[in-house]
């Protein structure tokens, strides 16, 4: 599992450093799936049962971690949607998607 | 108590002055402004009686108790000696400074307020006790001297040179605070009194030279010693009552305070004796011997100063050899500590007095330029005499104080020429025969200044204006501060045993128990010839000779070449660090954001991992891994191809589709883990995700790698597997070690007797942590306000083109 998470990672920061801007933006999508699947990691997968109280089980897994990735599903959705529109907004403005052309020049220091 | 507060009258008083000047132009603003240096001053005199018997007057206000820093007010010899100078003779300036500023030309609230706040800063200087205030107070002067040099800001010269002041003050000051510290470190405590009583047992601390190297840096860069003079002839472009207040009577003897305060706690050490006495005799000749080149009044007042606080400075180093020599001997430098504060009270009266007068030439000619000057003497009378009492006072003639002074710094060198505390037993001759030629130059510069202004041919054709008479009011102060110069030569016993004396008696404890203990006694005339009056006339004969040659060896100055000075060393080394500097920055703050983003993740993975390496964090352990069945396999194998393909992908619609497996083969994961909210959750988002991707996509270019290159690739990719592998070591070394139980087991005991809820995790989000969830709600709106807004906005730039069509 902590392969996958680390696999996730790389992935994610080689998209987020390359110079198209969509590329940028699925990096960061890729960059949250690593990071929920650390959080459960951390949490550890020990328990034999979805955290739901039933009479009969008393195995639960650990209930915290998953709260705290729902949480982050969520925001991350909302992160993804302005990163889109904003590189939208970006292709629009500027027409390029070009990262190395985004860039501040002398006026806009 | 009521002391302490005082210090800050002339602060509190600043705060009225911006209202003075603006609500009441028909009085000058100096007028309100003089009356707080005056009133202190006749508050400081009311401690004389006190201070004269020994007495010392100790006002304490708490600041931070918790580390033993508090604001005190300290009077004893030294410091009334020095408050008296600030008040007095800032009183004499702001007079002075009324007639000389004008009150419809000029922006007289800034320059009061800048005043008063350096008035009490210096009064601060003098009469903090407690180290850490005492250095506040040093840097408050440092920036009220940069705002006044500065004072006529359109200036270049002004700009620059207050600057120049500000960059070595406050590096100087720093160097200060660092052996304050290693004072604090040695001694366990900042209060100077509290310091020098325990002076025997810091002498022996190894840190105590780096203490008084540091100290002596702080000294020497404010009290312009060489090779730190550099800034004082530059701050001359501030306003003239700014140069004859700061730069010659009061702050630029801040350094000298605080040498003759800490002697009591460094003159055992001969590295102080011997640093001090040395830079303050090559300062003395150096200044001296440079004003001799100088053109502008204030430029050879400004060198001279330097000259003259050498001289103090060296006096100072002399009547710290006392403490090393016994019996005999040790009288011989009881004249070096009573000199060199005699010659602290002379030098203020008489370089005050010329710097006025200095200022009353320009302010009445429009010039300053020496070879422009000649002949005033017809012109301004009263100017003239008041120079030439100051002149000649600086030059060491009687009958003026400059004299007695003058004898009292010959004989403290002959003493030093007579011990063989230095290792080349003929060094202390050799200070005494360059303080010597000092003193020659000195006379040449004191005769140069009052002679080719005043005397020789009259030029009107040169001058911006016709010369004449200064009004009154302007040459009270100036007068007054003459008065004092011919005063001192009558009746120096008379300052001597009530200003002096309490004042020696605090820079040289370990010789007197209390002022009456100083048994000197100045004379103008000692009953038969001694070797200081030889050496006195040897200096009149001599200065006189070669001034009547000046205009033939004056010319020699040139000889030295103008890039091997430290001046030019400062310029260039500043325009250096100016460019450099701008050049570094520049070339890593290079507008991409992924050079910002490289190297935040290259620092977050030399930080982690190198803490994980020195704390051995690594841990791996697979108790309580979950079973590897075919269904995990197949699921990663998904999972690690379709991340691939978003890696690789030539197309977006691929990409997009990748990204959207993954999303859902995590989906699957959180099943596979025991997370069914999860599992629904992440379904639903990445469906909505992948759907708006696609509407995204639709207005975005096409993917293009934009020639990236293999370098540029291999860059990345190494990044890339830095932060995965140390995530990965990261995920291992957490999912295999606990420090702290896990606060679930609370949420699974209560989570039905009280939030009366099955699903723990949807109790957790909406009840324990239900803030946290509103929250989010709250965010989620703000990112589709935001949504909303960029997308509804008009374009800047289609905008423009409409506009022009």
């Amino acid at each position: 599992m902590s392969v996958i998470i680390g696999f996730l990672f790389m992935a994610a920061v080689y998209l987020i450093l390359s110079r198209s801007l969509i590329r940028v933006v699925i990096g960061t999508g890729l960059l949250s799936h690593g990071a929920h699947l650390l959080i459960l990691t951390m949490g550890g997968f020990s328990g034999s049962a979805p955290p739901v109280l039933e009479d009969s089980v008393t195995d639960f897994v650990d209930p915290l971690p998953q709260a705290l990735i729902l949480t982050a599903i969520v925001i991350s959705f909302g992160v993804t949607a302005v990163f889109l529109v904003m590189a939208y907004r970006a292709y629009q403005e500027l027409e390029t998607d070009n990262m190395t052309l985004l860039k501040g020049n002398d006026e806009h220091d | 108590m009521i002391s302490v507060l005082l210090l800050f009258a002339p602060v509190v008083a600043a705060l009225f002055v911006p209202l003075l000047a603006s609500r009441l132009r028909g009085i000058h603003t100096g007028w309100f402004v003089l009356a707080v240096p005056v009133l202190l001053f006749i508050y400081y005199l009311g401690f004389l009686p006190q201070v004269k018997d020994g007495g010392v007057h100790i006002g304490e206000l708490s600041w931070i108790p918790s580390y033993g820093i508090s604001l005190t007010s300290y009077i004893d010899g030294l410091s009334l000696l020095f408050s008296l100078l600030i008040t007095g003779i800032g009183a004499l300036v702001v007079l002075y400074s009324i007639f000389y500023l004008d009150k419809t030309k000029e922006r007289l609230g800034n320059f009061y307020v800048y005043l008063l706040m350096f008035m009490t800063a210096m009064l601060g200087v003098v009469q903090s006790d407690n180290m850490i205030a005492l250095y506040g107070f040093w840097e408050l002067t440092s920036i009220s001297s940069f705002l006044l040099i500065g004072y006529w800001y359109t200036r270049d010269g002004s700009r620059f040179g207050a600057l120049k002041s500000m960059m070595i003050t406050v590096f100087g000051g720093l160097m200060m605070l660092g052996g304050f510290v290693l004072l604090y470190i040695m001694g366990g405590t900042f209060s100077v009194r509290e310091l020098a009583s325990m002076a025997p047992e810091l002498a022996e601390h190894s840190l105590f030279t780096w203490a008084l190297v540091l100290l002596l840096l702080g000294a020497f860069t404010k009290s312009a010693q060489f090779p730190f003079y550099i800034w004082l002839p530059d701050a001359m472009e501030a306003p003239t009552p700014v140069s004859a207040y700061l730069h010659s009577a009061t702050m630029v003897k801040a350094g000298l305070y605080l040498v003759a305060r800490f002697t009591p706690i460094f003159a055992a050490s001969e590295i102080w004796v011997w640093l001090v006495t040395s830079i303050g005799v090559l300062t003395l000749f150096w200044g001296s011997f440079f004003a001799v080149k100088q053109t502008d009044l204030k430029g050879i007042l400004a060198f001279s100063t330097v000259s003259q606080l050498g001289l103090i400075m060296s006096l100072l180093g002399a009547s710290a050899a006392a403490f090393h020599v016994e019996g005999a001997a040790e009288t011989m430098f009881k004249y070096a500590g009573f000199a060199a504060i005699f010659h602290l009270v002379n030098h203020a009266a008489f370089k005050g007095s010329l710097f006025m007068v200095a200022g009353i030439v320009d302010h009445e000619t429009g010039t300053r330029d020496i070879r422009k000057l000649g002949g005033l003497m017809a012109l301004m009378p009263v100017t003239f005499t008041i120079a030439l009492i100051g002149s000649l006072s600086m030059a060491g003639l009687p009958p003026f104080g400059g004299f007695l002074s003058k004898e009292l710094f010959l004989t403290g060198m002959l003493s030093l020429g007579e011990l063989d505390l230095f290792a080349p037993a003929s060094w202390g001759t050799v200070l005494l025969i360059v303080a010597w030629i000092a003193s020659v130059f000195t006379f040449i510069y004191s005769f140069y200044f009052v002679f080719r202004t005043f005397t020789g041919k009259h030029k009107p054709d040169l001058l911006p204006k016709s010369a004449h008479e200064a009004p009154a009011g302007m040459l009270i102060s100036p007068a007054v501060l003459g008065l004092i110069v011919v005063a001192i030569f009558f009746v120096p016993n008379f300052i001597g045993d009530w200003i002096v004396k309490p004042a020696v008696a605090a820079v040289q404890p370990f010789m007197y128990g209390s002022p009456a203990d100083v048994d000197v006694h100045v004379a103008a005339w000692h009953g038969h010839v001694t070797p200081e009056l030889m050496m006195t006339i040897g200096i009149v004969i001599t200065g006189l000779v070669l001034y009547w040659l000046l205009p033939k060896w004056q010319g020699g100055y040139r000889a030295f070449p103008e890039y091997l000075t430290l001046n030019k060393l400062y310029d260039s080394s500043m325009i250096f660090a100016e460019s450099g500097m701008n050049r570094l920055s520049r070339s890593y703050m290079n507008g991409l954001i992924r050079s910002y983003l490289i190297y935040m993740f290259a620092g977050i993975v030399i930080i982690v991992l190198g803490s994980m390496f020195v704390k051995d964090a690594f841990a791996v352990s697979f108790e309580g891994t979950a079973p590897i069945g075919p269904a995990e396999i197949g699921l990663l194998t998904v999972l690690v191809g379709s991340v691939l393909t978003t890696l690789v992908a030539r197309k977006r619609l691929t990409a997009i589709l990748a990204l959207g497996a993954a999303g859902y083969v995590v989906a699957l994961l959180f099943v596979i883990f025991k997370a069914p909210d999860l599992a629904l959750t992440q379904l639903v988002i990445e469906t909505v995700s992948v759907a708006l991707y696609l509407l995204a996509f639709y207005h975005l270019p096409k993917l293009s790698r934009h020639d990236e290159k293999r370098k540029f690739r291999v860059g990345n990719a190494i990044i890339a597997a830095g932060v995965g592998l140390m995530m990965a070591l990261l995920a291992m070394s957490a999912a295999s070690q606990k420090a702290l139980p896990s606060i679930s087991q609370f949420y699974k005991d209560t989570v039905y007797s009280e939030a009366g809820g099955g699903n723990i995790v949807n109790v957790i989000l909406v009840d324990y942590r239900g803030f946290d969830t509103l929250f989010e709600i709250a965010v989620l709106s703000i990112a589709a306000i935001g949504i909303l807004g960029m997308i509804k906005l008009r374009l800047t730039r289609k905008g423009d083109q409409h506009e022009k069509q």
